[in-house]
């Protein structure tokens, strides 16, 4: 039983589908995740993301919603209480230490299957409902337009941050922006590959990206489609490997793809580096002539 | 660009808080076109807040501050903004060229779509600063000499009306502070467009400077090199006796009381072999 008698199904269908809509959101977020040294959020709001599906199986027997709004709630916290970037890590080990210990607490009142919560910690692709395809299509593209508008400006304010602000750039608001948009894409991808591998899909394929470009749209678009591929690539090969869970797949494809973009990536960024030092070489009294000539 | 009649610059009686300390007051002067303005004075001053207040970035407690005959707000993209050398990180994903293209229109919405004659007047500004054979290098392996290059076409890029510089010489070598200092001197030459340049070290700009304005704890004064840089002066700001020694053409300013540390001339520049 291989790929192709899998794909008849539904369920492995809607899954397919899924995993293309989170992870094409997360390779989006992904280059902005590491240029604004965000990890550690990723890594807080999607453990949170156990917390707020608890609450939402207690609530209305509904996890993925229960988990939006948490994160929700999340990004909030985060913003108000991690505002100065030295006090941003601090805040987030707290607010995710009290959420953890709260989800913790919450379970004990969950009288369901165990395994439906804990779902959340590792991911279930095989459980999505049409009504939750609609649901992750429209986060999907609220997330995809909102990283278009705010593309150029959060990539100076990321960057660039005091020419920013001097240039006008609301450099404050756009990271409590990027914070929400960053909440809800992981809590999405935690559907997916469960909350504790989700850096997989919204850091391991930007920074692979990273090892092959210098070009922020480039890196973008190579973010993207490495997500893609890993979270594709992990469905099909679970349906020809039934044995091993989907989200193991999916992490062991994205590190390869980072393995390669690292072994890869220097002849890359050398060939620059020399092209470079060369300028430097003769940067001084020869260069200096030459500008007061033009 | 024609220039505008009247001073690009005024300030009138201005006074400055952050929070609740009071940086500068009856700060008056105007800046007209092609001047170039040295700002000078201890760290903590307000010679940085200046800058943000020409920006429109923070508002002044009393008094007027007028830029091109407005009253400045944030973002406008009539300023250039030069400031101090960073360090990018190796990995940045940012060449040279998206650092410049930032001067234009990093702050609009939406996905960058660009013309020829946008790519055109890019290539231009880059080989205006010599900055043509690193343009897609990532800034990351640049030298603060190349970064600061590039920092001059990011500001040239708007086509300003006022150059802004706060520190732009801070930790580069020796001929790399001459090519900086040469790129906004052109620029003012060319365009006519003024420059307010914030620095520790007067020494490095002195043969452009036309005026200088010191400021102290609060008191300030304005004025040609010359005329500010005396020990009168400067002992009449400071409130204590401070000496002012011309070696050449460098003013060495020295005070026998050691917490003037900050002072042009005993900066922590040892790698330029100045006196202290």
């Amino acid at each position: 039983m291989g790929v192709g008698y899998y794909l008849q199904f539904g369920f492995a269908q809607h899954a397919l589908e899924a995993a293309f809509l989170v992870a094409a959101s997360c390779g989006l977020i992904g280059p902005f995740v590491i240029s604004r040294s965000m990890a550690f959020a990723v890594h807080g709001t999607s453990e949170l993301a156990f917390t707020g599906a608890v609450g939402g199986l207690l609530v209305g027997g509904n996890p993925l919603v229960g988990a939006l709004v948490g994160a929700v709630i999340v990004a909030g916290l985060i913003g108000t209480m991690g505002r100065r970037p030295s006090e941003r890590d601090s805040s987030i080990g707290v607010i995710l230490a009290a959420g953890l210990g709260l989800g913790v607490y919450l379970l004990g009142f969950y009288h369901g299957f165990a395994s439906e919560a804990l779902n959340i910690l590792f991911g279930n692709i095989f459980g999505v409902s049409t009504g939750q395809i609609v649901l992750l299509a429209g986060i999907a593209l609220a997330v995809a337009a909102v990283m278009g508008v705010l593309w150029r400006p959060l990539l100076f304010a990321s960057v660039d941050p005091d020419v920013a602000q001097a240039r006008g750039v609301r450099t404050g608001l756009l990271g409590l922006i990027f914070l929400f948009v960053l909440a809800i894409t992981v809590t999405e991808a935690a559907q997916l590959v469960g909350t504790l591998l989700v850096l997989s899909l919204a850091i391991t394929p930007a920074a692979a990206a990273q090892r092959l470009s210098a070009s922020p749209t480039a890196v973008t678009g190579l973010s993207v489609l490495f997500a893609v591929v890993s979270a594709e690539g992990g469905l099909l090969l679970s349906f020809q490997f039934a044995s091993v869970k989907p989200s193991v797949l999916i992490v062991a494809i994205s590190f390869c793809l980072y393995v390669v973009s690292r072994l890869v990536g220097p002849t890359v960024v050398s060939r620059r580096r020399r092209r470079t030092l060369v300028v430097e070489g003769d940067e001084g009294p020869d260069n200096l002539a030459k500008l007061q000539r033009d | 660009m024609s220039a505008p009649p009247g001073p690009v610059v005024e300030l009138r009686e201005a006074a400055v808080k952050l929070g609740s300390r009071t940086l500068w007051t009856d700060l008056t002067f105007s800046l007209g076109s092609g001047e170039f303005l040295a700002v000078l004075g201890p760290n903590g001053v307000g010679k940085t807040t200046l800058l943000k207040v020409l920006l429109g970035l923070i508002p002044l407690a009393s008094g007027e501050v007028l830029v091109s005959g407005i009253v400045p707000r944030r973002g406008n993209h009539e300023l250039g903004y030069i400031p101090q050398q960073r360090a990018f990180d190796q990995n940045l994903p940012l060449r040279a060229r998206d650092l410049v293209r930032f001067g234009a229109d990093g702050h609009r919405w939406g996905l960058p779509l660009r013309s020829r004659a946008y790519r055109e007047r890019l290539d231009e500004v880059m080989e205006a600063v010599g900055a043509t054979a690193y343009a897609d290098a990532p800034v990351g392996l640049l030298s603060g000499g190349e970064q600061q290059r590039l920092r001059i076409a990011q500001a040239l890029f708007g086509d300003p009306r006022l150059l802004l510089c706060d520190e732009p010489l801070l930790a580069l070598d020796l001929a790399s502070q001459r090519a900086v200092t040469e790129l906004i001197d052109r620029r003012r030459c060319d365009s006519g467009t003024p420059v307010v340049f914030v620095t520790h070290e007067v020494n490095q700009v002195l043969p452009y400077v036309d005026r200088i304005l010191y400021l102290v704890r609060g008191r300030w004064a304005i004025g040609a090199p010359a005329d500010i840089l005396t020990s009168e002066r400067l002992t009449a700001l400071y409130g204590i006796p401070v000496d002012v020694i011309k070696v050449r053409d460098r003013f060495i300013v020295l005070s026998a009381e050691h917490h003037l540390s900050t002072e042009p001339g005993s900066h922590a520049h040892h790698d330029q072999g100045h006196i202290h």
